[in-house]
């Protein structure tokens, strides 16, 4: 999906190969977390899994821009992350259900996706914790003489850990080819932005503060977000070290969970109504179609369904982890 | 021919001959290419290994534990080093939820081969927060591995084994044992991880000590002997896992076991070697245990308070006088020199 990038902030387009190809990713984030929103209340999904359900666009117009061996970190929220730099979704899928043949053999679960091959290097639900460990991989990678460009994915609750700030410093320090994707959804949990932040700096100050080069966009449309990632992903590329990008998201469900939570009257409906209006699925299905860029929907759905419908028979279908494995990977095997 | 080094020479000699021996490993920390180079055992590595082999870092423990965790899963074998154990709990998240599990929770497809040093001391009014032991904290948490080395042999050797290893390993040294001599062979020799070792035989009680609590052990051990009571001393070494089976054959000889530890016994190294052998040897035991430790007591930084604070060799040979039942008397206390006990001999002056 790599595609000729021009500036952030210029009406740049992608190609029409590649809108169809993003649209087409963002319904298959969507039709998984969707799928696994219905399958759940089933009890066999047994692990805490955050859905990205309307936050379907950062990762995909972010990977747009990534080689097979640029490297992704994430954290809890990582569903779409994952799926969108090219891992493994029956892998996935299994995993969710603690099987055997999951991407980390059921000992991980949702929170902890991996797939190496594909270049997602790792999630983990500690905010900030892997946003370090993506600027050293990247670090050790330009180290070894295999440098790459490396996107960390984070929350707007993230930049509230001081790790962040550290991790923000030193890849400035070192020049590194890292973006620093900030998917800014509003809420930490249930807690607003005003009582978390103050309300004279947004993110986008901080970073650039930081010294990083910063941008900012619309995170629910996916072209926006491919502009402003060309942008940074270019930049880094060619030796202009980190960026860090804004996108403004919103999450559809509960934090944790396959549920709507309107109820909880930690948001309000109105604004609920406003951002699920602006739903970057549906509002890109329906600026591709006034293009005449969508020619086959039901096709393209079809396809994308039978490829849930598989994993989900293969996760359900395979086994647990037998017994044994509990003691396997305490430690490494020793090498000698 | 025998070489005799110290314990920090053997540090350096060893960080060295790691780098020389393979491009992926570097050192990290703050000071540790500094001109004091962290109290000698960095001394001289940067300008041999060059600065990007041999890093300063900016004072984020949290971020760059994290850094040099993400360096280890890509291929780097980092060593860093924390002047105090007490930076480092500024990085407990990334080793106790991060480096710990990386490989057991992707289904060992992710290896996080890094070493910590951490320097522990004693003494000199380092008091609450340049000081303390926490090696628990770390044994605790499955996937690290912990050892504390305290001959300069094992120092060397220990820290080739932890950094070949590609487990995360802390390695915790105590800073009292820094000038401490020994024999120590030119090159890479290993160590390993999990094995306990018998410093001096004996047949009336078993002393399990760890780090600097060894040589407090040895000179307890030499007290008793004076007056006809036979101490075997264990130097632990390794703590993930205890080496029990050392432990055990000693307890079974002896009947009898004072644990000696650098840090607080409850919760402790100590409380820990207790409760194994009240598990697995309980048979063999003549009376209780006894455990040597810290108190639940901050560290205090006035000498005057230090000095009740650590337990020292006399202190051991009594409480094994105590659970003997013996009335045998010590041989009364050599003259020191010392004005204070918070230096462990008069070549060790302040700052520091």
């Amino acid at each position: 999906m790599n595609a000729t990038v021009k500036l952030a902030g210029s009406n740049a387009r992608p190609n029409a190969e590649t809108r169809l190809a993003m649209f087409r990713e963002m319904l298959r984030i969507r039709t998984v977390e969707e799928r696994i929103s219905q399958l759940y209340p089933e009890q066999e999904i047994r692990c805490p899994t955050h859905l990205c359900i309307g936050q379907e666009a950062p990762p995909v117009g972010v990977s747009a821009h990534l080689r097979p061996d640029d490297m992704v970190f994430s954290a809890h929220r990582s569903h779409g992350h994952y799926l969108a730099k090219g891992a493994d979704l029956k892998a996935m899928m299994a995993e969710l259900y603690g099987k055997v043949t999951g991407c980390a053999l059921g000992k991980g679960g949702s929170q902890h996706l991996v797939d190496l091959e594909a270049g997602f290097m790792g999630s983990a639900p500690i905010l900030a914790s892997t946003i370090s460990v993506g600027v050293g991989a990247t670090w050790g990678r330009r180290r070894l003489g295999k440098e790459c460009v490396t996107a960390i994915y984070f929350g707007d609750g993230a930049t509230e850990e001081g790790t962040y700030y550290e991790a923000l410093n030193f890849a400035q320090v070192e020049k590194l080819p890292v973006i620093f994707v900030c998917e800014n959804n509003l809420y930490s949990v249930h807690a607003t932005m005003a009582v978390r932040q103050p309300s004279n700096r947004t993110l986008t100050d901080f970073a650039r503060g930081n010294g990083v080069y910063a941008l900012s966009g619309d995170g629910n449309d996916v072209e926006d977000v491919w502009r402003l990632a060309g942008e940074a992903v270019e930049r880094a590329r060619n030796g202009g070290g980190p960026a860090f990008l804004e996108l403004f998201t919103y999450r559809h469900r509960e934090h944790v969970g396959p549920n709507p939570d309107l109820d909880l009257n930690y948001r309000s409906v109105e604004e609920f109504e406003s951002w699920v209006k602006r739903d970057p699925v549906i509002t890109y299905r329906a600026r591709l179609e006034a293009e005449g860029a969508l020619p086959a929907y039901d096709q393209v759905y079809a396809g994308i369904n039978a490829e849930v419908d598989e994993a989900v028979r293969f996760a359900k279908e395979s086994p647990f982890p037998p017994p044994e494995m509990l003691t396997q990977h305490i430690y490494p095997e020793p090498r000698r | 021919m025998t070489r005799i080094l110290k314990f920090v020479e053997a540090l350096r000699e060893g960080a060295a001959d790691l780098m020389e021996a393979d491009k992926t490993v570097f050192l990290i920390g703050l000071g540790v290419p500094g001109p004091t180079g962290i109290f000698g055992s960095t001394t001289g590595l940067a300008e041999r290994f060059g600065a990007d082999r041999v890093l300063e870092m900016p004072a984020s423990e949290n971020g760059m534990t994290g850094m040099i965790l993400g360096a280890s899963v890509v291929g780097m074998r980092p060593i860093m080093v924390h002047m105090r154990m007490d930076f480092a709990v500024l990085a407990m998240e990334p080793l106790v939820n991060q480096a710990a599990k990386w490989h057991y929770m992707y289904g060992g497809k992710m290896k996080a081969p890094i070493t910590v040093r951490m320097i522990i001391g004693r003494g000199w009014g380092q008091g609450p927060q340049h000081s303390q032991s926490l090696q628990a904290w770390f044994a605790h948490v499955p996937g690290l591995k912990v050892v504390m080395p305290t001959t300069a042999y094992d120092a060397k050797g220990m820290l080739i084994s932890a950094v070949e290893d590609d487990a995360p390993v802390i390695i915790v040294e105590h800073r009292w044992l820094y000038g401490a001599t020994g024999e120590v062979p030119a090159g890479l020799y290993r160590v390993p991880l999990d094995k306990a070792v018998v410093r001096r035989t004996g047949s009336d009680v078993t002393i399990a000590a760890t780090s600097y609590m060894t040589l407090e052990a040895l000179n307890a051990a030499e007290l008793l002997a004076e007056i006809g009571i036979s101490a075997e001393v264990i130097d632990l070494r390794c703590l993930t896992p205890i080496d029990t089976e050392t432990l055990f054959a000693s307890v079974r000889k002896t009947g009898r076991l004072v644990t000696a530890d650098t840090g607080h016994t409850s919760f402790g190294v100590a409380a820990e070697v207790t409760a194994r052998v009240a598990e697995g040897a309980f048979c063999a035991l003549k009376a209780a245990p006894r455990m040597m430790g810290l108190p639940q007591i901050p560290t205090p930084t006035s000498p005057a308070l230090a000095d009740l604070y650590y337990p020292v060799a006399r202190d051991i040979a009594v409480q094994v006088l105590e659970m003997m039942g013996s009335d045998r008397q010590l041989p009364p206390a050599a003259p020191d020199k010392r004005k204070w006990k918070d230096v462990p001999d008069m070549t060790y002056t302040g700052p520091y």
